[in-house]
Formats: C-alpha cells, sequence, structure tokens
C-alpha cells in the first residue's frame, strides 16, 4: 500500500516537473525608483497572472539602487533593476552586474523618436518612453501674470527671472538627458549660453529630479522643467498644472533589467515579458502613471489628448540624439554644470538680472557703447571652461570617474583641482558681467 | 591590566570594553571601509593627503565651511530663545498643562521627512500662505525660507527641542535649597535666574547648545529641502550620491565634518571645566514651583503660546496637508478630505509598528549605552575613557549615506546564524544603525545628569556597604533618571524619522519604517497627501510614546520624593 502510494506521488511529481519549470514561482525581489503609484500597479496585476509569485518591490532612489547593488554584488539577493535612466544602467552594466536577456514579446519597435529602446548590448530593455519639456502652475502664472512658456528659448525672458525651477544632471539622470539634449542639438559653445541664460532665471536647482514638480504644484516656482510624466501625472491628480514638449526635445526609455546572479530569473523573465506585452503597456496610461507606452499599438486605448510619440513626429525627432557622444563626455558635462551653475547660482542670477536691467533701459534708445558693454558681459558668462574637445577626451574623463583605469590610462589632475580652476573663473566672469552690465546701465 | 583596577573599576572597564567594541564594529569599521577614498589618491590609489590639501584650496568648501558654521551658531542663538522661556515657565512656576508644553516643545523634532520640508514650503516658502496673506494685506513678502537665513529659522525650529529637553531636565536637578539660600540673601527675579539658577543648569544648556551646534553643522536635510549647497554637509552629500561619479570629496568633507564636531564638543567641555555643578541634596529637587500673578500669568502664556504656535506650525501645516485635496499657490488647501488617510490605513500599521519597535530599541540601547560611557567617562580614571565620549559623539557627523553603505560594504557577506541571512539585511541592522546614529543625543543628556549628581552621595552609598553595582543602580541611575529620560525622548523621537541609513539598509518592504514609507509616497504627485497622512500618524503615535514616557518618568519622581519627604519627616 505505501509502494503504491509512494510510486503515485512518483509519477505525479514527473508529470508536474516540467510544468512547474516552466511556471515561475517563488519571491520576485524588484529593486526599483518608481513610486507606490507605479510599482503597487504593476505588482498586483502581475501576481494576479502568476499567483505563485510573490513580488518585493525594494524602492531605492536610483543612486541609492546602484550603491545597493554594487554593494550587495557577492550575495545577490534583488533579481531585477527598474528605473527611468539609462546611465544608471549603464553604470551596472560596466560594473558587470547584470545579464543579457532576449525579449519574446512581439510588437515593440527599434526606436521611439530618434532614441533607440533597447541596449543595444541586450542588457537592459525599455519598457516606456519618456521626454523632456516644461510645465508650469497655472495659477502662479495668472497671479504673477506670466506668459505659458513653449520654447526652451521663451525661458531666456527676463520676464521667468526667479520664476524657474529644474534639477541637476548630477542628481538625476533624466535630467542629464535634457542638459546633453540642448548641448547636442545647438552645439557646446551655444548650448552653453543657452543653459545659463535659462538658468539665470532660475529660481532653485533642486536636489532631487521630483524637487522640480513638487515646486511647481506646491506654486513655489512657477515653471520647472521635468520629464514628461512629472508634468502629466501632477496634472492628473488635479493639481493646476500643464505640461508640454517643446521642439528641441529627445524621447528616452525608461528600462528594466535583470540583476547577475538574481535568485529568481525565471520569474525576472515572466516580468519583462508582462511589462512589454499587450496588457502590462496599457498599465501605463493609468492616470497616476502616464509614461508613454513602448508599444504603437497600445495608444489606440490611450485618452483622446494623450501624446503619441510614434504618430506626432514633432515629439523627440528634432535631435539626434548622440549615445557614444554622450556617454564619452557624462561626467564632465555633470562637473560642468555643477560648477558653473548649481554651485554658484547666485552670482549668476545676479549678473543675469544686471543684464535684464541694462537691456530693459537700452529698450528704445539705442546706444552702441551700452550694447557693446553688455555683449561683453553676456561673452564673459557664455564662456565655457572646457571646449568640446577637451570634454569628450578619453584622458580628461578619467579625472572624473570613479574607478581607476588600468595603469595604462595615464590621468593628470584631480577633480578637485579642475574644478577649483573652473570655480575661479567662472566666478570670476560673473561678477565682472555683472559690473559690466551695470556699467552699461549707468551710462544709459 | 585587570590587576591594575581596583575592584570596584572592574564592572566598568568590562562596560567600557564592551561599548567600545560595539562603537568599533558598528561605527569605525564600517565607516573607515567608506571614508578609506579620502586618503587614497584619486589617480594611483596610493596613500596621500593630498584631497585635504585640495579641500583647502577650493574656495567653494571654504566658503561652504564658513555658511555652516555661520549657520549653526545662529541657530544656537535663535534656538535658545524659543527654549528658554518654554524651559524655565515650565519648571519653576506652578503652571496649567507643563506637561502638555513639554511634550508639544519635543514635536518639532519629529519632522517627517519630504513632507514636513513640504508642508514649510506651503507656508513659509515665496509663495507660501504667510506671505501669500502680507502680500495681499500690506503688498510685501518676508523671504523666511531664502538664503541661509531660511536655514537657520528652519534649523532652529526643528532643534531647539535639543536645548529645551535638556535644560529642562537640569533644572529639574537643581537643589531647591541653593535657590531658597539665594532668596534668602535677596536676590529674586531675573538676578536669581541670571546668578544662580541659570548657572547651576548649565550642564543641561551646553549639552544642548552643543548638540545644536553639532547637528546643525553636520545637517544635510534641511539645506538639501531649502536647495542651499554651498554648506559642508550637502556638499559631501552631493558628492558622495552622484551617478556614476564618486568625488573622494565627499568624503573628505565627512572627515573634516566629524573633526569639527569632535572639537565643537571639546570646546563645549571645556566651556564646563574646572566647576562643580553637582548638588548633593536630591530630596526636593528641581526649582521650587512658585505661583503667579495673574497679569504674570497671561503674560507668560502669551509667549509659551506664541512660540508653540511658532514652533508647531510646520505640523499645523503638515495636518491640512492630510486633510486637503490640493493645495497649490494659495492660503488654505482648495477642499478637505479623509481620503488619504484611507488610502495609508491598511500600511500603516505595519510602518507604525516597525518604527514604534526600531526607534524603541535605539533609544532604549542608546541611553543604556550612554548612561555607560558617562558613567566610565565620568566616575572612573580608566585609561583612553574620554574616546568612548568623543567615538560616540563622532557618529553626529557621519552622514546617513556613509553608514549605510558602510554596514552594507561590511556586513553583506556575513550570515547571523539562526536566521541565516546576511547580517546587513536583516532588520536588526537598522536599530544598530538608529542606536549608533541617534547615540550622541542620549550620550549628551546622559552625560549632563550625571555631572549634576554628586560623587559623594555613591560614596555614601558604598561606605554604608552597597558594592558598585548597587550604588550605580541605586542611586546614580535613579537620580539620572530626568537626563536618561530626556535622553531617551529625543534618540527616540528623531530615530523614528530617520531616513538616509534606513533607506540604503531595508532590504524587505516588510522591514520598513515609516520615514520610508513616506519616502515611498513623496515620489509621485498623488502621493504628497497620503504621504502627509503617514507623517501625521507617525507624530501621533511617536508623541504619544513620548508623552507616556514622561508620565511614567514623572511618576516615579513623584513617589521618591514624596518617600523622601516621609523620610524628613521621621527626622524631625
Amino acid at each position: 500500500m505505501k509502494n503504491i502510494l509512494f510510486a503515485t506521488l512518483v509519477a505525479m511529481s514527473l508529470a508536474l516537473a516540467p510544468f512547474q519549470a516552466q511556471a515561475a514561482k517563488g519571491t520576485l525581489t524588484i529593486v526599483t525608483s518608481y513610486p507606490k503609484d507605479t510599482t503597487g500597479t504593476f505588482k498586483a496585476a502581475f501576481e494576479k497572472k502568476y499567483p505563485n509569485v510573490k513580488v518585493e518591490m525594494l524602492k531605492k532612489k536610483t543612486t541609492a539602487g546602484i550603491k545597493y547593488l554594487q554593494e550587495t554584488a557577492g550575495n545577490n539577493t534583488a533579481d531585477m533593476f527598474w528605473a527611468s535612466a539609462p546611465d544608471a544602467f549603464e553604470v551596472l552594466k560596466g560594473d558587470d552586474l547584470l545579464i543579457k536577456y532576449q525579449v519574446k514579446v512581439k510588437g515593440i519597435p527599434e526606436k521611439v523618436g530618434a532614441f533607440p529602446i533597447n541596449d543595444p548590448d541586450g542588457y537592459y530593455k525599455g519598457f516606456a518612453a519618456s521626454g523632456y519639456g516644461i510645465m508650469w502652475n497655472t495659477r502662479y502664472l495668472k497671479a504673477k501674470k506670466l506668459p505659458a512658456p513653449a520654447e526652451w528659448s521663451d525661458l531666456k525672458n527676463p520676464v521667468y527671472h526667479g520664476h524657474v525651477g529644474m534639477s541637476a544632471p548630477s542628481r538625476s539622470g533624466t535630467t542629464h538627458l535634457t542638459v546633453e539634449t540642448l548641448l547636442q542639438g545647438e552645439g557646446w559653445e551655444k548650448g552653453w549660453a543657452e543653459w545659463k541664460a535659462i538658468a539665470g532665471n532660475f529660481k532653485t536647482v533642486t536636489e532631487r529630479s521630483f524637487g522640480v514638480p513638487d515646486g511647481v504644484n506646491s506654486g513655489q516656482f512657477g515653471v520647472g522643467i521635468v520629464i514628461d510624466f512629472f508634468g502629466l501625472s501632477s496634472q492628473a491628480s488635479g493639481f493646476p498644472v500643464e505640461y508640454r514638449y517643446p521642439t528641441v526635445t529627445t524621447l528616452v526609455p525608461a528600462n528594466i533589467a535583470l540583476v547577475k546572479n538574481g535568485p529568481n530569473p525565471e520569474a525576472a523573465g515572466a516580468f519583462i515579458e508582462f511589462l512589454l506585452s499587450p496588457e502590462g503597456q496599457e498599465l501605463l496610461l493609468d492616470p497616476k502613471i502616464r509614461r508613454l507606452p513602448v508599444n504603437p499599438a497600445t495608444y489606440a486605448k490611450a485618452p483622446a489628448d494623450f501624446p503619441n510619440p510614434f504618430k506626432d513626429s514633432s515629439i523627440g525627432s528634432a535631435v539626434k540624439f548622440d549615445l557614444a557622444l554622450s556617454k564619452g563626455r557624462y561626467n564632465v558635462v555633470n562637473s560642468l554644470f555643477d560648477v558653473m551653475i548649481t554651485y554658484r547660482l547666485d552670482d549668476l542670477r545676479d549678473a543675469t538680472k544686471a543684464i535684464h536691467d541694462a537691456e530693459a533701459a537700452m529698450a528704445g534708445k539705442p546706444n552702441d557703447k551700452a550694447a557693446d558693454l553688455i555683449a561683453q558681459a553676456k561673452a564673459l558668462i557664455n564662456q565655457v571652461p572646457v571646449d568640446a574637445a577637451t570634454a569628450s577626451k578619453k584622458e580628461f574623463n578619467a579625472i572624473f570617474k570613479k574607478k581607476r583605469k588600468k595603469a595604462a590610462t595615464k590621468v593628470e589632475g584631480r577633480q578637485a583641482e579642475i574644478e577649483q580652476e573652473w570655480d575661479t573663473m567662472v566666478k570670476d566672469n560673473y561678477a565682472r558681467a555683472k559690473s559690466l552690465a551695470e556699467q552699461a546701465k549707468s551710462i544709459l | 591590566m585587570a590587576s591594575v583596577l581596583t575592584p570596584g573599576q572592574r564592572g566598568p572597564a568590562v562596560a567600557g570594553g564592551l561599548i567600545a567594541l560595539f562603537l568599533i564594529f558598528f561605527l569605525a569599521v564600517p565607516m573607515v571601509q567608506v571614508v578609506v577614498v579620502a586618503f587614497q589618491d584619486p589617480n594611483t590609489g596610493a596613500l596621500t593627503l593630498i584631497n585635504f590639501v585640495d579641500f583647502f584650496r577650493t574656495s567653494l568648501f571654504q566658503e561652504s565651511f564658513i555658511n555652516s558654521f555661520y549657520v549653526a551658531a545662529m541657530s544656537v542663538v535663535l534656538s535658545s530663545f524659543f527654549a528658554l522661556p518654554l524651559a524655565y515657565f515650565t519648571t519653576r512656576f506652578n503652571f496649567g498643562g507643563a506637561l502638555l508644553i513639554q511634550t508639544l516643545g519635543i514635536i518639532p523634532l519629529i519632522m517627517p521627512p519630504f513632507v514636513g520640508a513640504v508642508a514649510m514650503a506651503l507656508l513659509f516658502g515665496t509663495n507660501g500662505s504667510v506671505n501669500l496673506l502680507l502680500d495681499e494685506w500690506f503688498g510685501f513678502t518676508i523671504p523666511f525660507m531664502e538664503g541661509l537665513n531660511g536655514v537657520i529659522f528652519v534649523e532652529s525650529i526643528h532643534y531647539f527641542p535639543f536645548i529645551l529637553i535638556n535644560l529642562s531636565a537640569a533644572l529639574n536637578n537643581i537643589d531647591r535649597a541653593m535657590e531658597e539660600s539665594a532668596q534668602n540673601l535677596g536676590a529674586s527675579g531675573t538676578r536669581l535666574f541670571r546668578r544662580i539658577v541659570f548657572p547651576l543648569a548649565m550642564p543641561g544648556y551646553v549639552a544642548g547648545a552643543a548638540l545644536v551646534f553639532i547637528k546643525v553643522f553636520d545637517d544635510l536635510g534641511t539645506p538639501l529641502l531649502l536647495n542651499i549647497n554651498n554648506m559642508l554637509a550637502p556638499q559631501a552629500y552631493l558628492r558622495i550620491t552622484s551617478i556614476g561619479i564618486s568625488d573622494p570629496m565627499g568624503y573628505v568633507i565627512s572627515v573634516i565634518l566629524v573633526a569639527f564636531s569632535l572639537l565643537s564638543l571639546w570646546v563645549s567641555l571645556l566651556a564646563l571645566r574646572g566647576k562643580d555643578y553637582a548638588t548633593v541634596q536630591k530630596g526636593g529637587g528641581g526649582l521650587v514651583r512658585r505661583d503667579l500673578r495673574n497679569w504674570e500669568k497671561n503674560g507668560c502664556y502669551a509667549v509659551v503660546i506664541l512660540i508653540l504656535l511658532l514652533v508647531l506650525s510646520p505640523h499645523l501645516g503638515l495636518l491640512l496637508l492630510s486633510f486637503g485635496t490640493i493645495w497649490s499657490f494659495s492660503v488654505l488647501p482648495d477642499g478637505y478630505t479623509i481620503g488619504h488617510y484611507v488610502t495609508v490605513f491598511s500600511e500603516a500599521s505595519g510602518y507604525i509598528t516597525n518604527t514604534l519597535l526600531y526607534a524603541g530599541l535605539a533609544a532604549l540601547f542608546d541611553v543604556i549605552i550612554g548612561t555607560g560611557i558617562a558613567y566610565v567617562v565620568w566616575r572612573t580614571g580608566l585609561p583612553g575613557r574620554k574616546w568612548l565620549d568623543y567615538g560616540a559623539t563622532a557618529a553626529l557627523a557621519v552622514p546617513g549615506v556613509v553608514i549605510g553603505i558602510g554596514y552594507l560594504r561590511t556586513y553583506h557577506g556575513f550570515n547571523v546564524p539562526i536566521v541565516d541571512q546576511p547580517l546587513a539585511s536583516w532588520w536588526v541592522i537598522i536599530v544598530v544603525a538608529l542606536t549608533i546614529r541617534r547615540l550622541p543625543y542620549a550620550l549628551r543628556a546622559c552625560v549632563a545628569a550625571l555631572q549634576q549628581v554628586s560623587v559623594t552621595l555613591e560614596e555614601a552609598a558604598e561606605n554604608l556597604g552597597a558594592t558598585k553595582g548597587r550604588s550605580v543602580w541605586r542611586i546614580v541611575v535613579p537620580l539620572m533618571s530626568g537626563g536618561i529620560l530626556a535622553g531617551f525622548v529625543t534618540s527616540f523621537a528623531t530615530a523614528s524619522v530617520e531616513l538616509s541609513a534606513t533607506l540604503m539598509l531595508v532590504a524587505v518592504d516588510s522591514d520598513a519604517p515609516l520615514a520610508y514609507g513616506i519616502y515611498e509616497f513623496m515620489q509621485s504627485a498623488a502621493g504628497r497627501g497620503p504621504g502627509a497622512a503617514l507623517g501625521v500618524i507617525g507624530v501621533v503615535f511617536v508623541g504619544l510614546g513620548t508623552y507616556i514616557s514622561h508620565r511614567i518618568i514623572e511618576r516615579g519622581r513623584v513617589t521618591r520624593e514624596s518617600t523622601a519627604i516621609v523620610a524628613e519627616g521621621a527626622f524631625a
């Protein structure tokens, strides 16, 4: 009797074995930077489809998530990394902490806008697209009698002085892409000049990227440079805000990847497939999530005013984004932005204000000398301590890298030393620009 | 070495040794693991001090240093203005609601991350309620939150309880006879306060002021929320947490913060050196509570209410935020709802339980270790004892993210037996991190309390045959109870809203404390209300915890006082 029972059990387990191997089960641990609205929705839907899997969402800021995976690599307990910024994935890829994954779902195109959806090396996959744009608080603009901005260049307008907010590229990977997009679209010198002219109107540079929509939503400043879903979801949550894409913008994918040596690769694979399936893509349209799906078919189910980058070619196609160029000067751009803008915002703002005042005084009564002084002042502000060629030089970038390269790469100078040189020049330039502009005003 | 020690020193020596081990394993080693970068040449990896040379050469860092120092010093001044009246009125006079005022005075310490910041901005920001009203009525605005003054304003509101708690404990510890003698000799009013009461309460005030100074100097939360970058702590933080870059300067600044904090502590100890604050008679501890005349009472109430209103305004804002629908560029929210509480209701209990457990355990360990260190440092002649104090205080200056990374790096490979989990992802590590990070608060309070207990009482107990352990347990600790409670409360309240180390160390959702839950919500526009609701729930629970511990200690004190009176009666 016992033997028969045993035999049945063995037979049953044998019969079930291949079936079980396919169906994902166990715990799936995902390190993510996404808010509860996003993770909760996907967790619930995925667990419904795969009742044997329990999803554990570990929320960490992108930077903390990278550090967490780096430090725990020796004894890894996480299955996936799920975040927006492609550069965060690049860092992990560079540290050999991700594994390749071949997606089975069909219907996802190669590119969104001008940006490839998936990592060309096959390590991380795009599941949604995001573009940068401008959001504003309608009550704020009305109270201060400001027009709604449409293009990046509008933000240079003196009327916006002290009303604009943005995060720093060193703090947020998506902000970095915006900075880089404009630099590529306008060219190095002109791009930086554009950024500094906009930054001269900044109210603040926030420490985290969500600080910008937060500031606009609560009315701390009127206009924010943000990623689309921050603007769209704020609007959907009822805040008196609006959002638009300027012409020069880039769509970039938000990504997901499998972590190397994860305990449950099967469930992880199932999660990627689910995320990219029509079912998963549709969840992105939820008003609290509001990300652009990468499956063009999903847009058929979107609300009428929902931006569709696959149809509306004006979104994200003006700039052909050069990923290699961006990667090659990544840390230099971050550091330059911080030295020239974040840490010297007060000086830059004062100088910009002085120029605005002088220009206002000059309006209607042309004066060559004043115009010349103002032009000099602008040139001083616009000066970038490093030219485009140097910024992309490998040896120069090595100074800013965390990891020391092999002994073969010769590195001259230290980041602190170079930043100090830049800072001296920038601070001095801003001060001189301010006095020149004041001089211009005084002769008018 | 044990042979050199007198029998009475063996116990303290063992305790001191254990504490030293704890500090080495959970503060020094993890910190060194991370901070070693500060001493490496960024290009070759060789040991060097070049990074420190760079620090002192960089004008941005020089400015940051000056700014941090200015903000810290001014915050001490402003905090004292908030704390002195509250502490003095409630301990000196018969004052209805003294306990309530004391408890409310601690609430500002419990500022939940992010939501607290949003609430402050909505009230005091450039376009916050106050400024919108001022602009409408009078046509001008006050930049409360702009620049360094904003930092000073917010830091003072946030941290003045350090002074309040420690000063109140000290005032309660003063020998009543001193005040009475002074009065008999003709002193009264402010002269009495200036010449007798305040000087006797000095250890408590200095403990609180030193904490405020060091904490503000090292704090990064407030400058970050105001987006002020040109201060040291935010500079360190920004450089440590940039994506893809790990600038050694971040760690250099951390080392400098630690060194400077120790220096300030040393200076504050110098201020107290060579003076004796201990008073012998403890039976009727605390100032004589005087009755106030009616107009005096009203005046005092007016001052107290004004201060409380100011320091509690962030929490008022938080409350509005949690019930408000949309609050944007307006004096008050557009409408009110309980929807946010419904949203967080199902999850809140888990977060609250975890928070109370972690913060409670951490605060308990803190006062035990704090009392131990205080005793070893001030009552024994053990060699190197001062370093326990310095070591524990150094924790104040180590950024939470450094501790978090340090723990992951040091203990992720170490599996805890029985539970079979890496130590770095076991929930106990969060308690350890909180214990380390909040130890300085408890320690200062315990040290101040011990300084006010005369060593003669202990000697008397030992002369009467009590063992060392017994005299500590039955005489010293009970006499320190006010200070120990002060330490417990500050550690508990601040541990309950800690985020930076926690965010690194939480490994499973079910282990997450409240601050983590708030962080989760505060990542999206729709999460602001629920985040605020969670914050309010947290503040209420932590506030209740504080109030209850006050009550327990207060009851203990009353019982002791009555026995003392009975004893006096028997002698008479």
